[in-house]
């Protein structure tokens, strides 16, 4: 996995609830036996006038100029703002390597669907929580002419904003440290083979039932 | 020692160890695998040089992406190139790590929520893992069952296990009695429309009272499968006796000693009395009427009987702008009776809808009676092979013949219309299935989730109508 350690990008402002991981990366792509790849694709249902199939060339397709990612203000995003409930409905990882791949390494949400939120983090991708009042503030600082440009510092887990200055945010000190290393969780585990044969051993004993 | 929640005992037995921040390592009983999320998880496999830990922990179908019209050559009948190569992948991969597959022409084949508890391969105090969201139809077993993604796929296939944090803890009480024709899909849509999409995020849920377990197994079923629409991971009921003498017999299920052994510890998975919750949510079964959505999240969910609401009298501003897209998307006025809204297609099928009960009672209404002229396409999609045998069996096929509808293979079909099961860009479909998200069932498509007797009944009038008029 990728190491997170800072980061520094534009804030993409995506302004809906409930944006779920069909509307990420929508399920004609999920055909692909590859895990890269999938950032032209993302929002793809959103982002072009007409409906993409894999293997097409996205670059001669029609652009939804409505569709935030279209707009001149935030090309070259790092950053997605996102609205309570993001990353809802399939477990997909196909969403976090869209994500990945078109660039954006932070999304903030005041909240995110648990299977999600997890992903990211196997992906290097650091999702943030927020009280939507400062989602709010966010959103509008990002709506103005000029790019928001934020720094994200996972170590000292703080945003810093130009002019705004910084904001502290949480994040579960094993991710953190996972993050930051970029460690592999299988790794991690197989540090614990012992501790699995024991408990196993000791289940097929109580429990023959489920080894059957 | 405390009073334990079920899900408390569910989580304790399967803890290998816990590390300084909490999180634990939770051994993992039984994986499912399908085509769509497993080819990048074997690939990791392959190129760390790792097996899978206990191979025959794992049971994997293709269902996603196969075809749902005639296929006596099996994957040869798949006309999509790209879908094949991925069906053909999962076969590849089964073959050389040695993971027992149920293939497409094998009557056992059929979608993994299926096909689980149907073979009693998902069984009562096991965690049960799958690359897909709904996972948590397996906790109807009483089992602690949740959806991961691919890399987590390929951490339980190479260790047994996952790290997890465990979750808060939700009873949802769904008391008294239900009314008559209000199906346990109408108790889930209406779970969903009282606690939200997000109501359920952080939290396993159990559902209880007695409406609950009044419940057939396949009714459990289909509540737990939508628990994560309500934004639970995890959904689960006690076991009863219901729930031992629905696992006994079964392929993957214990027998003789081990059977009574297996019964002795299925007994005490339930709540403890006095073991707290974090959170409870009462839900007076009695006042639960049959349930149609409206909008693209199943929290957008009203009774038959009433009307499409409207926006202007919310006064959340982001909540009344998402209705509004809402109601743009689906071609809906605010205030238009839902027994007003015509239906171009519908779909009885998925894992939420698709066992023998869900058949017999979308048969009940179709028997006898001729699908309406306006609707273009009226699909019944059984969820495994042996569901299709078993409808065959009781001549259910013929009820829906006749009455003008397809009878499929089994398979995941217009549920995400990932083969050409689909909707074109405007049409709208009675659907059994569990997301009405924007395109979830084709581009521009326009989903209605209802139970399988409300949607046999708006393929009868070509309407909404409420099936306990009917
Ligand atoms: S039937 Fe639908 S929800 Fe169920 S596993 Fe298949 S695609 Fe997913």
């Amino acid at each position: 996995m990728k190491k997170f350690e800072t980061f520094t990008g534009i804030v993409c402002p995506l302004d809906r609830s409930n944006v779920d991981t069909d509307a990420i990366i929508p399920k004609q792509f999920l055909k692909s036996i590859k895990r890269s790849g999938f950032g032209p694709n993302l929002f793809d249902e959103w982002r072009y006038l007409d409906h993409g199939e894999p293997g097409m060339d996205n670059g001669k397709r029609p652009l939804n100029e409505d569709f935030v990612l279209n707009d001149p203000r935030y090309q070259g995003a790092g950053i997605l703002l996102g609205r309570k409930n993001f990353g809802c409905g399939s477990s997909r990882e196909h969403a976090p390597w869209a994500l990945e791949d078109y660039g954006f390494r932070v999304i903030i949400a005041p909240s995110f669907a648990d299977i999600f939120f997890n992903n990211c983090f196997k992906n290097g991708i650091l999702p943030i929580v927020f009280q939507e009042e400062i989602i709010d503030n966010l959103f509008a600082a990002a709506g103005g002419d000029k790019p928001l440009e934020i720094a994200v510092d996972l170590e000292a887990q703080q945003l810093k904003i130009a002019e705004d200055g910084v904001i502290p945010f949480e994040v579960d000190a094993f991710r953190k440290h996972c993050l930051l290393n970029g460690l592999d969780d299988i790794g991690l585990t197989l540090q614990h083979v012992d501790a699995i044969k024991t408990y196993e051993a000791r289940r097929r004993q109580e429990a023959p039932w489920l080894f059957g | 020692m405390t009073n334990k929640t079920l899900y408390d005992k569910l989580w304790d037995s399967h803890v290998v160890r816990y590390d300084e921040s909490d999180t634990a390592l939770l051994y993992i009983d039984r994986q499912l695998v399908h085509e769509v999320t497993s080819p990048q998880a074997f690939e990791g496999l392959r190129i760390a040089g790792r097996k899978p830990w206990r191979v025959e922990a794992n049971l994997a179908t293709p269902d996603h992406n196969v075809p749902t019209t005639s296929r006596p050559n099996g994957i040869a009948d798949i006309s999509d190139p790209i879908a094949r190569i991925q069906v053909e992948t999962l076969n590849a991969n089964c073959e050389e790590f040695g993971l027992t597959e149920f293939t497409m022409n094998d009557i056992r084949q059929g979608i993994v929520h299926v096909v689980g508890p149907e073979q009693g391969a998902t069984l009562p105090g096991m965690t049960v893992v799958c690359g897909d969201s709904h996972t948590s139809t397996h906790g109807a077993m009483g089992a602690l069952a949740f959806g991961i993604g691919t890399s987590e796929v390929e951490h339980a296939l190479a260790t047994q296990c996952l790290i997890q944090k465990k979750s808060k803890s939700m009873l949802i009480s769904v008391d008294g009695k239900t009314a008559p024709g209000v199906t346990a899909k109408d108790i889930v849509l209406a779970v969903i429309g009282e606690i939200g999409t997000a109501g359920g995020t952080g939290y396993a849920i159990e559902f209880g009272g007695q409406a609950i377990r009044d419940l057939s197994i396949e009714g459990r079923l289909t509540v737990c499968n939508m628990a994560i629409e309500a934004g639970a991971r995890a959904g689960f009921v006690a076991v009863d006796e219901k729930t031992i003498d629905y696992v006994k017999g079964r392929p993957y299920a214990p027998e003789g000693e081990t059977l009574e052994q297996a019964i002795a510890n299925w007994q005490t998975l339930h709540s403890d009395e006095g073991a707290e919750f974090d959170r409870v949510v009462n839900i007076d079964a009695s006042e639960i009427k049959p349930q149609v959505t409206w909008g693209t999240s199943p929290e957008m969910v009203v009774s038959v009987d009433t009307q499409v609401p409207d926006p202007d009298r919310v006064d959340d501003p982001v909540k009344a702008e998402g209705m509004r897209r809402a109601l743009d998307y689906m071609g809906l006025e605010a205030g238009t009776p839902v027994s007003e809204i015509d239906v171009d297609k519908v779909f009885i099928g998925s894992c939420t809808n698709s066992r023998i009960e869900d058949m017999r009672e979308a048969a009940k209404v179709a028997k006898g009676r001729r699908v309406a002229d306006n609707i273009k396409l009226a699909l019944v999609v059984p969820g495994s092979g042996l569901v299709k045998q078993q409808a065959g069996a009781e001549g259910l096929d013929k009820i829906f013949i006749d009455a003008g509808f397809e009878w499929r293979e089994p398979g995941c079909s217009m549920c995400l219309a990932m083969n050409a099961d689909r909707l074109e860009p405007g049409e709208r479909c009675a659907s059994t299935s569990n997301r009405n998200f924007e395109g979830r069932q084709g581009q521009g498509g326009r989903t209605h989730l209802v139970s399988p007797a409300m949607a046999a009944a708006a393929a009868i009038a070509g309407y909404f109508v409420d099936v306990r008029d009917f």
